[in-house]
């Protein structure tokens, strides 16, 4: 059988048919190889877009992690802010000028500088807040310095962009936030190496301000924790009972099918839709507090509640049956089968879920702003029923103000935000595989 | 048909030592065959055994699975299939495929048949096209059924009618093999009968190998019959002779139904 | 409701401590009478403490709810009513601004400016602990009566599990009618607040008027203003612009992700390796991660600069909130969407299609565009649909990168603005709540509601017809 035979070749016809076929294939292959390569394109862009996104916010943002910092010699009165057993007197600490007691020390080092504009050209090298920070450092510390000390003060956002390369020097002297004159005052305190870049901790402790240098997302952070809290809290287990409802005792017909109708659409519902759902209801109707988290935690809930349903109902699913069937064999009725031996299986698929929703709600911000969550708010709320604002919606504030020191605060503000986002995206997906189960 | 027996016909495909693996897993275990020209060749064996696989081999529907890797040689006529020179799309433009479930493309029937003849751009004008589609419908039995409902959805058709437009869809391209995976697996008995007539009709012009599960059709449609069993050629032969006086046991085993 | 927490977590933790003493109690209970009477209880022991401690939370729950929503408003009538005695011949508006100044003195906010508004707040302080009171002793009340009726029944023969099981599916059946009720609210407080709308300015106009002007139409004082006001008070509520503008800025994101999205769905569904596929698909999934607002942020402070001064270069005028830069910036928002969608949608037409395609001798782009593409087609559609539906109702990207008045026009270098765009814009600073101006907005949360709806509808109907052709 292996000997070599002399095989049959096709008709003339036929041959020619092949033939006519091979001729048009290199124009066919390089089509489909066309094809490929649009696809390798469209990849390319989406990924470049993202590259794109991500380093433009990198590249803005990465600054605003250190501040600039002056240093000034001064002497603070003792007498005119303790009592006489040597305590600081809170109300004389309060009623004291601060800011003119720094600015005063700061002008005595430019002697020459006489002239009323000049003076308040030079005061504006300062931060607006340099008074309050150092009254808090003050009233923190407890005692008052004695004689004169050397003090690092937060310099103002204009000279902060200047430190950083961000203010353009070669801009004409109109088109510039800071006169010739100031920068060679900035120059010259460079010089003296009186002027130095650190750590923003600020940032990471405050809330918001007028002033970029004393501005931070501690505030919006909280606001946003304590919503997504609520969320959680009304959320989680209403989409647990529900999906358990469904899957377990719905039984087949109209408002099963409605209510499965309902949820879908929720899903694709715009979240604005869900902030005018707040306000007027919410808000108007049941009178509840403006700009509050628990505001916006329930109106969160309800826009996420259809993800973590849909999630807990494929994870319920996604437990065999034999194992539903083996508690129900036991004797135990639904309601046991369901609770005690199928939630506790599908649990990390739930958590899942959840944690999925709630990344979703955490940058979320239309619904928010709806609410009033998007007032500006100088405290770290403390209740669920304090104004607050959440972290998206300070981003959206930030960009939208002119101070340039405001837009890198925002690019940090996202940084911090996609941090949130990666870790809790990250967590998912390791909670996924770690108990990932092949039935 | 009583001359077959003395006039062995021409020899159409020739496959040497053909080994295949699916990753580490080998499927086939040098099968070699000589395919004769204008005739049924029909591969049995219990399921598993690498039937299928071979089969695929000859057009190199294979290359399709990432993880199969095909060895050894296939020649047909002066066309080495396994080559990489040879193009698997002209390859399969020569040789046709109906597979174990009718797959009619979700078009008009019509653009079902069309759909070959369009791609390799075998027709030059509408009436020729229209003339291919005719004619293939007509070689495939379809013609009477859907003269008149050319234009309607393929997916419309009854199952047995879908497998004769698959037919037909080959047999448009104009190749002179046609592959056919089990193509009556998924049909009543009597669309199977139609098909396995139209087989026995279609044998006269085309090279056919099929692979069938039912010992019965291999008995009824092909001349030679090839039994596999995990993975190895165990049998070759003419039909009647498989049928009839097995030489190996696994053979005669499996055509008497002690393993299936 | 303002001060949430203080007396009421007194008041929730006694509830708690209640409701665990009666598990214990109704446990205790028929633990005993089972042995006294030396018969097996129908149920687990625990089912009837679960039932006794139902009978002591649930009512109590329900009935703090229904305080917390009926006393606070008598709470303020009542004080109302005091103030009103207490400032005759004050008009409305004040009135409101005292009575808010007064909730917050009496939480101990800020000081009281004068005695009658100090002696108002201790009164106001004075009924909200008397309220607080009442509540408590109400609570207790209840809860006693639900414990000892519970409590009485206890007995190995009461079916404990069966009836708590049938409270919790009523409870789960409750919280599945959620979803309805929240479809409800929305429709509802839309619809509600819409219809005041039309009353003021007619369906016609609304739908068909060609002048979008909310602001200048409502500033009564201004005179110029004030005969715009009069002339085109019905004009100046025309959506056409908006909606134009809607269309616009979504055409246009439509035209970038769906070829981007598109194409990449056909790659990573048909061409990738598994190993590419494994990598590709998560990193186009992090673009639909990325909050709406850090794209509205990349689109107002680098995409629109950029259009602009690339216009500039060129010599083209485009706008600094160009519908170029949103729309381009929202398309780069929805590729991962319709690439995921699609790629979803390609990966369920089944093998044998593709199989039969190669066995004609297809190359791999003419199986693609000949036959999986087409047979994917329903489904691509139903993916673009809610694409479409997607971009309309996004928010924070044109909030902060298009325009606020309303341009007609399709230029997509001008500035335009869109349906979200204007809600926020009616809806956030200092407006009053019932003004013609604020209600317009939920008549356009309201056509915006319809058309995402009748979208997703749409799309769940294409994609169901893919279903029921490959089942």
């Amino acid at each position: 059988m292996n000997n070599p035979i002399e095989m049959i070749q096709p008709d003339a016809k036929t041959q020619a048919r092949f033939e006519k076929i091979a001729q048009g294939l290199k124009k066919r292959h390089a089509a489909s190889r066309r094809l490929k390569t649009y696809g390798i394109m469209a990849i390319v862009t989406a990924i470049s877009f993202l590259a794109i996104l991500l380093t433009t916010i990198i590249s803005n943002g990465y600054t605003a992690i250190q501040q600039t910092e002056l240093q000034i010699a001064l002497t603070i009165p003792a007498e005119k802010l303790q009592n006489d057993d040597g305590t600081i007197d809170p109300v004389k600490a309060r009623n004291f000028n601060w800011n003119g007691l720094i600015k005063k020390a700061f002008r005595a080092e430019f002697s020459d500088v006489t002239a009323m504009l000049d003076q308040r050209a030079l005061g504006e090298i300062l931060s607006k807040n340099a008074g309050y920070d150092l009254r808090r450092q003050i009233e923190a510390k407890g005692s008052i310095p004695v004689g004169e000390i050397k003090l690092w003060i937060k310099t103002s956002d204009d000279v902060d962009m200047l430190m950083k390369g961000r203010l353009d020097r070669n801009l004409d002297e109109s088109q510039r936030r800071l006169s010739d004159q100031q920068i060679g005052w900035i120059d010259s305190l460079v010089a003296d190496d009186r002027i130095r870049l650190v750590f923003n901790d600020t940032f990471f402790t405050a809330a918001d301000s007028r002033e970029p240098e004393s501005a931070g997302v501690l505030g919006a952070t909280v606001g946003s924790a304590m919503a997504l809290f609520v969320t959680v809290l009304l959320a989680l287990p209403l989409a647990v009972m529900t999906a358990v409802y469904l899957e377990y005792f719905a039984p087949p017909g109209r408002v099963t099918d409605f209510i499965e109708v309902n949820i879908n659409n929720l899903a694709a519902v715009p979240s604005i839709v869900f902030g005018l759902l707040g306000l007027a209801v919410f808000l108007g109707f049941f009178g509840m507090p403006r700009s509050a988290p628990l505001v916006g935690g329930m109106v969160l809930a309800l826009m996420t509640l259809p993800t973590i349903i849909i999630a807990t109902r494929a994870s319920i699913r996604a437990v065999p049956t034999s194992i539903r069937d083996a508690a129900l064999g036991l004797g135990a009725s639904r309601m046991q089968a369901a609770i005690d031996h199928i939630l506790p299986l599908a649990a990390p698929g739930i958590l899942t879920g959840t944690i999925i929703g709630i990344a979703q709600a955490l940058g979320e911000t239309a619904p928010l702003i709806m609410i009033g969550m998007v007032a500006f708010i100088v405290d770290v709320p403390a209740t669920l029923t304090d104004p607050a604002t959440a972290l998206p919606v300070q981003i959206y504030i930030w960009s939208d103000s002119a101070e340039r020191a405001f837009y890198e605060r925002s690019s940090l503000a996202i940084m911090v935000l996609l941090t949130f986002l990666i870790t809790m995206n990250i967590s998912a997906v390791l909670l996924r595989r770690k108990f990932e189960k092949k039935w | 048909m009583d001359t077959v027996v003395d006039m062995a016909k021409a020899i159409k495909i020739q496959a040497k030592d053909v080994n295949v693996f699916y990753g580490e897993k080998q499927a086939l275990n040098n099968v070699s065959i000589d395919i004769e020209d204008r005739s049924v060749t029909a591969f049995i064996g219990p399921s598993g055994c690498g039937k299928s696989t071979f089969l695929r081999c000859f057009n190199r529907m294979n290359d399709v699975i990432p993880s199969c890797r095909v060895k050894g040689s296939i020649m047909m006529g002066d066309v080495d299939v396994n080559s990489p020179q040879t193009d698997p799309v002209l390859l399969r433009a020569r040789i046709g495929m109906v597979f174990q479930k009718p797959n009619p493309f979700p078009k008009t029937i019509f653009e079902n048949v069309a759909y070959g003849p369009r791609i390799h751009g075998l027709a030059q004008s509408k009436t020729e096209l229209d003339d291919m589609v005719e004619d293939s419908l007509k070689k495939a039995g379809l013609w009477g059924e859907v003269a008149d409902r050319l234009a309607d959805q393929a997916t419309g058709l009854s199952g047995g009618q879908q497998q004769r437009l698959c037919i037909a869809r080959a047999i448009a391209v104009g190749p002179d093999v046609l592959l056919m995976d089990e193509p009556c697996s998924a049909l009543d008995p009597i669309a199977t009968s139609v098909i396995e007539e139209l087989i026995s009709e279609l044998q006269q012009r085309f090279t056919i190998l099929i692979v069938t599960h039912s010992m019965q059709q291999a008995a009824r449609v092909s001349q030679k019959t090839a039994y596999f069993h995990l993975g190895t050629l165990v049998e070759y032969g003419d039909t009647k002779d498989v049928f009839t006086l097995p030489k190996n046991e696994q053979t005669e085993a499996y055509i008497s139904g002690k393993i299936g | 409701m303002s001060d949430f927490l203080s007396p009421n977590l007194v008041v929730f933790a006694a509830t708690i401590a209640a409701a665990f003493l009666s598990f214990y109690l109704g446990t205790g209970r028929v633990r005993k009478q089972a042995i006294a009477s030396q018969t097996k209880s129908h149920s687990l022991n625990q089912y009837y403490g679960f039932y006794v401690s139902l009978w002591v939370l649930v009512p109590a729950i329900l009935l703090a709810l229904i305080w917390m929503f009926a006393a606070d408003p008598m709470l303020t009538s009542a004080a109302k009513a005091r103030m009103l005695a207490a400032y005759p011949n004050l008009p409305d508006s004040f009135l409101n601004l005292k009575m808010a100044q007064l909730v917050n003195i009496a939480a101990g906010y800020i000081k009281a400016p004068d005695a009658v508004m100090a002696a108002q707040a201790d009164l106001l302080r004075a009924a909200q602990a008397s309220a607080d009171r009442a509540r408590s002793l109400t609570l207790a009340a209840v809860m006693c009566i639900g414990f000892f009726y519970a409590f009485r029944r206890v007995s190995p023969e009461l079916r404990a599990r069966v009836l708590c099981e049938a409270f919790l599916r009523r409870l789960f059946f409750l919280s599945a009618v959620v979803a309805i009720l929240t479809t409800i609210g929305i429709v509802a407080s839309l619809l509600f607040e819409a219809v005041r709308f039309f009353r003021e300015v007619s369906l016609f106009d609304f739908f068909f008027g060609t002048h979008w002007s909310p602001m200048t139409a409502l500033r009564p004082g201004d005179a110029a203003a004030a005969d715009e006001f009069v002339a085109g008070s019905t004009g100046s509520f025309g959506m056409v612009p908006v909606m134009a503008g809607t269309l616009l800025v979504a055409v246009i994101a439509m035209a970038v992700a769906v070829p981007i999205g598109l194409f990449s769905a056909i790659y990573t569904s048909e061409f990738a390796s598994r190993r590419v596929r494994n990598i590709v698909k998560p990193t186009l999934e992090v673009l639909a991660g990325v909050p709406t607002v850090v794209y509205g942020f990349f689109a107002a402070l680098t995409a629109a600069p950029f259009f602009r001064d690339l216009g500039l270069f060129v010599g083209l005028d485009v706008s600094s909130q160009s519908a170029l830069a949103a729309g381009g910036v929202m398309g780069i928002m929805i590729i991962p969407f319709i690439s995921s969608l699609s790629d979803d949608v390609i990966t369920a037409v089944p093998q044998s299609l593709r199989d039969g395609a190669y066995g004609l001798g297809s190359t791999r782009g003419e199986t693609i565009i000949r036959v999986v593409l087409p047979a994917a087609f329903p489904g691509l559609v139903g993916a673009f649909l809610l694409a479409i539906s997607r971009a309309i109702g996004e928010t924070m990207i044109v909030v902060m990168a298009a325009g606020v008045a309303a341009n007609m026009t399709i230029n997509p270098l001008e500035s335009v603005t869109t349906v979200t765009v204007q809600i926020v814009m009616l809806l956030t600073g200092d407006n009053e709540f019932d003004s013609v101006k604020t209600l317009s907005a939920f008549a356009l949360g309201m056509t915006l509601f319809v058309i995402t709806l009748l979208l997703n509808v749409a799309a769940l109907t294409a994609s169901r017809r893919l279903g029921q052709r490959y089942e």
